[in-house]
């Protein structure tokens, strides 16, 4: 199949770490686990201060249908429940203190799947979230109204951000995990088709890949370009099935569930042994990192854990980032825990996070011509200058998902993507008074 | 950690190749034209590039200066724009007529609207009009190219065609012309070196110097002296690609390297003047925000006028659960 491949923008691999499996570090005395790991409503705590909480225990139920459980990493005591600050504002956390002794809960055993039903519910017990960064919960994903609109399966193993390997780790790793998961699809969601898209940059990936699903003729290995943003889910859509998902739309209105590797992992390996998402394989790397590495982590540890892990830092860090550097997010200090939908933890020197400052628009066209969802970021801004919203909703803004491709291209260095996000959200107020106005 | 931490938003990385690296492409894709332009015209076309574009650059630097605004000297642009509009100029000009055009350029075409992007006249251009209209004698008053007779080395559009230069000598640029617009070879190697370092695209050269051709060869007229003669490589591969006067999409392009072919050949056939690159290009730089709005790229995903999602999903999106 050859289609028109939508645009992006060739960003540095960086992947230091790719030929490192992850190690496993020693859980840390204490454990913090923030209530939003993941899209939606935050999670409730089901314990009490000063109450004893075993390995895998469940900690937090999901708070509606579109959140997700939490689960204990370690076995110990709850010693406050207190907000903390994340990344989106003040959020509920539950800490635990480390016993050191791993005890087990009774309550880990495979789920009883049956049916798709059955499946769906395994998955939301699970804990699982997007594991590709997005955190998005697993089972509301595949959770349909009507399970023959579905067609396909997608599987993201493109892993475009520079630097990130966990999800390479995870192909190269786990192999047995993505297996089963195949199988767990085609037999539960009924898919003939599930596509596997693997940026080119990672040849022993697609190997592994092709190896393990030679004997599935349902499993097709989908080399992509390793042009960014390859891992956006509309962009994976179109360039592996020349779908395009129309605006507003989700990915099953073309027919499609899509699913990070890592996640199919996770929900393969809760099926079979039973045991929730309660650690991650995260990349820790940056020009500050003196040994770049994967570390399995339990989640809610210190990300000061994780360097002191790997051997500390060579020199002092400027900025600190949960995720890849184009999409990902600076944090104010290295207190901040590892989340359910963290990949990588970036240590970057005053070299590497010094960013040009930025100069007139000379109307290179750059931006536009590197846009993958084709928008016209200058007009966009010129109509958040002129406060027209309307105009906004015209030229389509709402497709914007923040990549970044524009940023990253200016030669002015603008701040193109932080006008996408303020114009989106003034085109969201407008429609949303627009809306209220209609209902009246 | 006592270490102070940046917290900015996404992306933490960005390309190192800034206004400044364009621009001095585009200064290293005109160093053979003007180099061609000193062997042909003689040393004189030196001065006349060197004080144009130190003008531009002084003027540029004065003008930030008095209104208080932030010097962009250094991101080249107005040394770009100088080196062009010297490259306008016929080696014979009045020194004191590159001083004034620098100032016209930059003052009062790029300046006063706004400066770098802001400007919906090419500066360098303009100035050249401007020159033309106010000084012809001085203006046309052309250099004669060493290694040719006197008689070929009439400007080719104004010249009987028993007097033409022979079209390799049109290609060599040993012609009549300003200074930088005679000099085929260089000028198209310097076009490539813009297209391989992506600072500009094919469209509008392409577009404009075929549409001019495929025009020249309706009427019967020799295409390959059409596309020789007069400023039209300079205007097409130099001009009508700056960024901030011409469309911004690929589409755009065409349409408007299209129009300004169109424009070149009607005023070259019809027209009371022998040239019409530049004014080609002025008329079109003022459509470009109407070729802008009709060519903005489609949005993927946004419904077009004929929907085909309509169907699909019956006009409105199903949410997968929540």
């Amino acid at each position: 199949m050859s289609f028109l491949k939508l645009r992006g923008v060739k960003v540095p691999h960086r992947k230091n770490t790719s030929g490192m499996p992850g190690v496993r570090i020693a859980p840390p005395k204490l454990i913090t686990l923030p209530m939003s790991m993941h899209i939606g409503a935050p999670a409730v705590p089901v314990v009490k201060v000063g109450d004893e909480v075993l390995k895998g225990q469940l900690i937090a139920r999901a708070g509606g249908f579109v959140s997700s459980p939490i689960y204990s990493p370690v076995s110990g005591k709850v010693k406050r429940i207190e907000e903390i600050r994340s990344f989106s504002g003040p959020c509920p956390a539950v800490i635990i203190e480390n016993d050191g002794e791993d005890r087990l809960s009774p309550d880990i055993k495979p789920p009883v799947i049956t049916d798709y039903k059955s499946f769906c519910q395994a998955v939301a017990d699970s804990g699982v979230v997007g594991l590709g960064g997005a955190g998005f919960p697993a089972a509301v994903k595949i959770t349909l109204k009507d399970l023959s609109e579905l067609k396909t399966v997608i599987i993201n193993g493109a892993e475009c951000e520079p630097y990130i390997t966990s999800d390479t780790r995870t192909m190269l790793d786990r192999t047995q995990d993505l297996r089963e998961g195949f199988a767990l699809l085609e037999k539960y969601l009924g898919v003939k088709k599930i596509i596997f898209g693997i940026e080119d940059n990672k040849a022993e990936c697609i190997k592994a890949m092709s190896e393990i699903s030679a004997s599935d003729p349902c499993v097709q290995i989908y080399p992509l370009p390793s042009v960014y943003p390859q891992g956006g889910e509309k962009v994976l859509i179109y360039n592996t099935t020349g779908k395009v998902v129309p605006e507003g739309g989700l990915p099953i209105n073309v027919g499609v569930v899509i699913l990070n590797c890592t996640t199919l992992a996770a929900i393969a390996e809760y099926v079979r042994t039973g045991m929730p998402l309660i650690e991650k394989c995260v990349t820790v790397d940056g020009g500050a990192v003196k040994n770049p590495m994967n570390i399995i982590a339990p989640i809610g540890t210190p990300i000061s854990d994780l360097i002191e892990f790997s051997g500390g830092l060579s020199c002092p860090a400027a900025k600190i980032l949960y995720g890849g550097p184009m999409m990902g997010t600076a944090v104010p200090d290295d207190s901040y825990p590892i989340m359910k939908n963290t990949n990588a933890v970036l240590f970057l020197t005053e070299k590497e996070s010094a960013l040009p400052s930025p100069s007139a628009c000379i109307r290179c066209g750059q931006c536009i011509a590197h846009c993958p969802m084709h928008l016209d970021p200058p007009a966009i801004s010129k109509a958040l200058d002129a406060k027209d919203s309307k105009r906004l909703l015209d030229l389509h803004v709402g497709l914007c998902m923040e990549c970044g491709c524009c940023s990253f291209i200016c030669p002015a260095h603008r701040p193109i993507v932080q006008n996408q996000k303020l114009a989106k959200a003034a085109a969201r107020k407008y429609s949303a008074e627009q809306k209220e106005a209609k209902d009246k | 950690m006592n270490q102070k931490l940046t917290v900015s938003p996404s992306p933490h990385l960005m390309t190192s190749r800034g206004t400044r690296a364009i621009m001095l492409d585009v200064i290293i894709a005109l160093a053979p034209t003007a180099i061609a332009s000193a062997v042909i015209f003689g040393p004189r076309t030196l001065a006349v590039i060197a004080l144009t574009v130190f003008s531009s650059v002084l003027a540029e630097y004065l003008f930030n200066l008095i209104l208080k605004r932030p010097c962009t000297v250094g991101d080249c642009s107005a040394a770009v724009t100088g080196l062009i509009l010297a490259l306008n100029l016929p080696s014979e000009i009045p020194l004191w007529l590159c001083v004034l055009g620098a100032v016209i350029a930059i003052v009062a075409v790029k300046g006063l609207f706004g400066g770098l992007g802001q400007n919906f006249a090419n500066p360098a251009l303009t100035a050249r009009i401007v020159l033309f209209l106010s000084f012809s004698k001085a203006m046309s008053t052309v250099g004669t190219p060493n290694f040719t007779d006197a008689v070929s080395s009439a400007t080719p559009l104004s010249a009987p065609e028993s007097e033409l230069p022979s079209l390799l000598d049109m290609f060599l640029g040993l012609r009549g012309g300003m200074l930088g617009e005679t000099c085929a070879v260089t000028l198209i190697l310097g076009g490539i070196y813009l297209i391989i370092r992506k600072v500009i695209t094919w469209h509008t050269p392409v577009a404009f110097i075929g549409t001019l051709f495929l025009l020249s060869l309706a009427v019967g007229e020799n295409p390959f002296y059409a596309v020789l003669s007069g400023g039209l490589l300079l205007g097409a591969i130099y001009m009508a690609t700056d960024y901030a006067t011409t469309p911004i999409t690929w589409g755009g392009r065409l349409i408007f390297g299209a129009g300004c072919g169109l424009i070149t050949f009607l005023i070259r056939t019809f027209g009371s003047y022998p040239e019409g690159v530049s004014f080609a290009i002025l008329f079109m730089s003022l459509l470009t925000p109407y070729i802008d709005e009709l060519t903005r790229p489609h949005p993927v995903g946004s419904p077009r006028r004929r929907d085909p999602f309509k169907k699909r999903t019956g006009g409105e999106s199903k949410k997968a659960g929540g």
